[in-house]
């Protein structure tokens, strides 16, 4: 992946040896962070079900945003503070893997064995969908 | 402020503070093991499972054993963890393995990390309840 090689291989520090794309990176988690929390309140109070939509939502979200970031890297100049604010920090940290896994578990410890599987079936099929189609959207943006 | 209003504001703070370190921590774990041009995504597997593991050794504590401090959920599990784990970078890396042209390797990376990821969190739960709970509590949570 280009944006992942010109992250990796340039190092790109500045001159006290600092390195600047990791601020971005902790400036996009500052933001995406929080905003998977507010986001998963504000779901968790208006559906009153078993299955946690909250982090499904985020999950699916952050994957579309990363997608369209990536596919338009293809053919714009997608400045590198801008992947690693808002793809690395920003859509890393709004999703969550942890969170997904734990409340797999929680499901399945519940006994609500099917509402388990239907989420790692829907946020495995949404968050793959999610990245293919932004990519496309990027592509042609 | 009024007292539940600062307690969101610290809330808010400390998942922020928290995301950040996680978000570091992902970040120098990708530059340490950078995946090659259409390679398994090593780095991204080994964070998401190692933070699934962590999870489940955290939620012991917090759910089960009740004895954390009122901000060690917000920090530490959806702040530091939930930074540190991502799913959006697992599933651009899927889709970009695909538009490669290597779909065996796209799926693989898509169901292995599910795969492993929830066996990490059942063996951070498991283990930790074996090492940290008085034997009548090991069932889990009442």
């Amino acid at each position: 992946m280009r944006w992942r090689s010109r992250l990796t291989d340039e190092g790109d520090h500045d001159e006290k040896g600092i390195d600047v794309t990791l601020l971005f990176v902790c400036l996009g988690a500052a933001v995406g962070a929080p905003t998977r929390y507010l986001t998963d309140r504000f779901i968790s109070s208006r559906h009153d079900s078993l299955f946690p939509w909250g982090t499904f939502i985020v999950n699916v979200v952050g994957s579309l945003l990363f997608g369209v970031l990536v596919g338009a890297a293809t053919h714009l100049r997608v400045p590198v503070e801008a992947m690693a604010a808002g793809g690395i920090g920003f859509c890393g940290a709004l999703t969550t893997y942890s969170t997904f896994g734990y409340e797999t578990a929680r499901l399945v410890e519940g006994g609500a064995r099917l509402v388990a599987v239907l989420n790692v079936v829907a946020s495995l099929t949404a968050g793959f969908g999610a990245a293919v189609l932004g990519y496309a959207l990027g592509k042609i943006l | 402020m009024t007292e539940p209003r600062r307690h969101g504001a610290q809330v808010l703070a400390v998942i922020a503070i928290g995301g950040v370190l996680g978000a570091a921590g992902r970040y120098g774990i990708g530059l340490a093991l950078p995946t090659p041009a259409s390679g398994f995504p090593w780095g991204t597997f080994i964070v998401n499972t190692t933070g699934c593991l962590l999870i489940g050794i955290l939620m012991v504590f917090i759910v089960d054993a009740g004895s954390a401090h009122r901000l060690a959920r917000p920090f530490v599990g959806v702040g530091i963890l939930g930074g540190y784990t991502t799913f959006s970078t697992y599933t651009v890396e899927a889709q970009s393995l695909l538009a490669s042209g290597h779909p065996e390797l796209a799926f693989g990376y898509l169901f292995g990390t599910a795969a492993a990821a929830l066996a990490a969190v059942a063996i951070g739960v498991t283990a930790t309840r074996a090492l940290a709970l008085p034997p009548d509590r090991r069932g889990g949570p009442r």
